[in-house]
């Protein structure tokens, strides 16, 4: 009898696994079966049904082994994993200051160990931008519920105010940095006004749109902004206002090595740079921290869950999520001038809307709200895919699918479980029953 | 009043093509409240497949030229459907009834995934066709200034007609239209009252990819090139048609499609050709300020 349904159960394995080969068999004829070039200035197709045949049997093989797998070891290895993830995630949860002071120091004393070259550290300052974007955005998407789809617009904004600024009227990046936020807070608020009654996803579209507007004028105000050609030669950043990273003085600042007394290394840029963004992403995140126990980020979150509770609580939705709006911009338009001043050089090309759906998807596989989550998902997604270089064209066909596979795997983000703003009772204590 | 015309029927015609991959996005947004962000790869996948057809049909000897279109547009419909199923039931089935931001981020990462994908299996450089339809009809002349409607403009336009007639009697007279408007009510109810709920699903984002994928044969046609990246802009600019109409209607796409189609071929012929994106989103604003659900669109009601 057991047999009996051991062998209905394979030919029915089979059959989906046919099924499923087949499927793929049919989306790869067309795309992956003929391979068009230009033959003399015309268009031929010449075919390479092998590579169909290879992808329906990969698709076959690989569902008939899920399937089988389904029935012996893979339930209790996915349990196993998740079972992993889920304690790996409560560690996290529990030990979170301690875990915290110790990334803080490894981070901190990343730039002095042998691991830090020109190389490490221009990733780890790479990674630190999008975890600052992150960390912004998850104010106007995590904690406001505002679906912006155009955070890069702003990101933008910052980068060119101070390219702008500093290239025309020769003002330092001390007093840039602190502008380019102005700046892009006052187009947050430019844009939100009018827009921010919308609801979820009428937003979405309409911050798509603007994104893609400011990129368009950046693209074609030739006389500003250099069109396509960008801006190029932008000043890096002094010390305080107090020393200049090259070898020798300049404008009458000594350089930094002989203001501390110490060598000259070429990493002393880099080093600055690395903590500059640190600094700046820790202000994101230790403002949204502070801001959720005020007033103001507690009338984001409630309306957040509920509009119109808020509405008739006496909270007026429009400058309360504009005020989110208007912050989420500043942080970018901080990250925005620090890109710049880093990149030196800027061009619309770096403002299109695929980093506008990195950083979301940042936000979102990290865990909606929770700021370890931004950490973690920024590596994946950011760090992940520079240490492929190798891989060229199939990075992003890979990072596609990685996102799409963290997504169906575990839907709430990575990191889900978030403390709440607010503890009606005392919080319950570990182990006891609830 | 020549060049206005030749305008119109420019605008027509684009029209035509952005109001096809709407319906898609607004279908799929009614049924489901996603919004797919995959679908404008699912029409770029749709051009390329009738490219491919083409190309072949070319290599097998000269086809009547109706034969040819009749082929290739069963073709991209059918393959484009199996993409369309194929990427409900890998990337949004199983977010069904999480958050509303999973599945997003999902059909984010799918439209990236297909993009590269195609840039992968078929190259990142434009893809030229040589124009099969050729000639049209001299409609006005003044001044030397000649108002042409080509062949293929009627084509397009008439082709676009014929898919939303059938499609509105589709969703209006069929059980299958009548299950896709209980599941868009109702998803639980309507699964109470045996309908087939995941069919449905699937068969609302099937129908989706079919008229995207006419779409894309149409812009292959049209435009004579394509490359992987068409369906980014295009996508958005049909989503942007939707949300225009009112996002869940579909004669809301459609008119928002025709719209958008407008206001391009208008802008562009006015005024400058550079900022013809920036004119579709600034009126998108001003509509959604002053009508918030959109042209067509039903206000929504708050239960609490």
């Amino acid at each position: 009898m057991s047999t009996n349904t051991q062998k209905t159960d394979v030919v029915a394995t089979l059959k989906e696994a046919g099924l499923s080969g087949l499927i793929a068999g049919a989306l790869a004829l067309p795309l992956a079966g003929f391979k068009t070039f230009s033959l003399n200035g015309v268009l031929t197709a010449e075919t390479r049904f092998d590579w169909v045949i290879m992808a329906a049997v990969i698709v076959a093989v690989g569902r008939f082994l899920l399937s089988m797998g389904q029935n012996s070891f893979l339930p209790s290895l996915s349990s196993g994993i998740s079972g992993a993830a889920t304690s790996v995630g409560h560690a996290i949860n529990k030990n979170n200051k301690i875990l915290l002071v110790l990334l803080l120091a490894a981070v901190i004393i990343f730039p002095f160990s042998p691991m830090a070259n020109r190389h490490s550290l221009d990733l780890a300052v790479y990674v630190l931008i999008y975890v600052m974007l992150g960390w912004g955005l998850n104010i106007v998407v995590g904690l406001a519920g505002l679906l912006d789809l155009g955070y890069v617009a702003f990101y933008a904004v910052g980068a060119y105010s101070y390219a702008l600024l500093a290239t025309t009227y020769d003002l330092s990046f001390w007093i840039c940095l602190p502008m380019a936020g102005i700046f892009a807070a006052s187009f947050g608020i430019v844009l939100g006004f009018p827009v921010l009654r919308l609801r979820g996803d009428y937003l979405a579209i309409v911050t798509l749109g603007f994104g893609e507007i400011i990129r368009v004028i950046l693209l074609n105000w030739y006389d500003l902004t250099g069109g396509p050609d960008g801006i190029s030669s932008i000043p890096k950043p002094t010390f305080f206002g107090m020393a200049v990273f090259s070898k020798i003085g300049k404008d009458g600042l000594p350089p930094f090595h002989e203001l501390v007394g110490i060598e000259y290394s070429s990493l002393n840029k880099f080093v600055f740079f690395y903590f500059l963004i640190m600094a700046l992403a820790l202000i994101t995140n230790f403002f949204t921290l502070r801001i959720r126990k005020l007033p103001i980020g507690r009338a984001w979150e409630a309306l957040r869950e509920d509009e119109t509770a808020c509405r008739s609580l006496g909270i007026n939705p429009t400058n309360t999520k504009l005020s989110a709006f208007a912050i989420g911009a500043m942080f970018a338009g901080f990250a925005g001038s620090f890109f710049a001043t880093r990149q030196g050089f800027i061009s619309p090309e770096s403002f299109t809307f695929i980093e506008s759906a990195i950083i979301l998807a940042i936000v979102v596989l990290g865990g909606m709200g929770s700021q370890v989550g931004v950490i973690l998902a920024s590596l994946v997604l950011v760090l992940g895919p520079e240490l492929v270089r190798e891989l060229a064209e199939f990075r992003m066909l890979a990072f596609g699918g990685v996102m799409v596979l963290i997504m169906v795997w575990k839907p709430k983000g990575l990191l889900s479980r978030r403390e709440p703003t607010i503890r009606l009772h005392a919080k319950p204590e570990a182990g006891e029953v609830k | 009043m020549e060049y206005f015309t030749q305008q119109l029927i420019n605008g027509v015609t684009l029209g035509s093509i952005y109001g096809l991959i709407a319906i898609g996005y607004t279908m799929v947004y009614g049924i489901i409240g996603m919004i797919n962000f995959a679908h404008g790869e699912i029409y770029m996948i749709g051009a390329f497949v009738a490219m491919i057809t083409f190309l072949v049909l070319n290599m097998l000897g000269g086809i009547w030229l109706p034969f040819a279109l009749i082929i290739a547009l069963i073709m991209s419909m059918v393959f484009t459907s199996i993409w369309g199923w194929t990427v409900e039931r890998i990337a949004y089935r199983p977010l069904r009834g999480s958050f509303r931001l999973a599945p997003l981020i999902s059909a984010i990462g799918m439209s990236i995934f297909l993009q590269n994908l195609v840039q992968v299996l078929q190259g990142a450089r434009v893809k030229p066709l040589q124009p099969m339809i050729k000639g049209g009809f001299e409609i006005m002349e003044h001044d030397g200034f000649t108002v042409t409607i080509s062949y293929l403009q009627i084509f397009i336009i008439i082709l676009t007609i014929v898919l939303m007639t059938v499609f509105t009697l589709i969703i209006n007279k069929t059980s299958l239209g009548r299950a896709q408007r209980a599941t868009e009510q109702d998803r639980t109810m309507a699964s109470l009252i045996g309908v087939n709920v995941d069919r449905t699903i699937s068969l609302t984002f099937v129908m989706g990819a079919a008229l995207a994928a006419v779409a894309g044969l149409m812009v292959t046609l049209y435009y004579g090139v394509i490359d992987f990246y068409i369906g980014f802009l295009a996508g958005m600019k049909a989503f942007t048609a939707a949300v225009l109409g009112g996002i869940g209607s579909l004669p809301g796409a459609m008119l928002g499609g025709l719209l958008i189609g407008l206001i391009e071929a208008f802008w562009s012929g006015y005024f400058t050709i550079e900022y013809k994106d920036v004119a579709v989103f600034s009126i998108l604003v001003l509509v959604l300020i002053f009508r918030p659900t959109g042209l067509l669109g039903k206000p929504e009601i708050e239960k609490v």
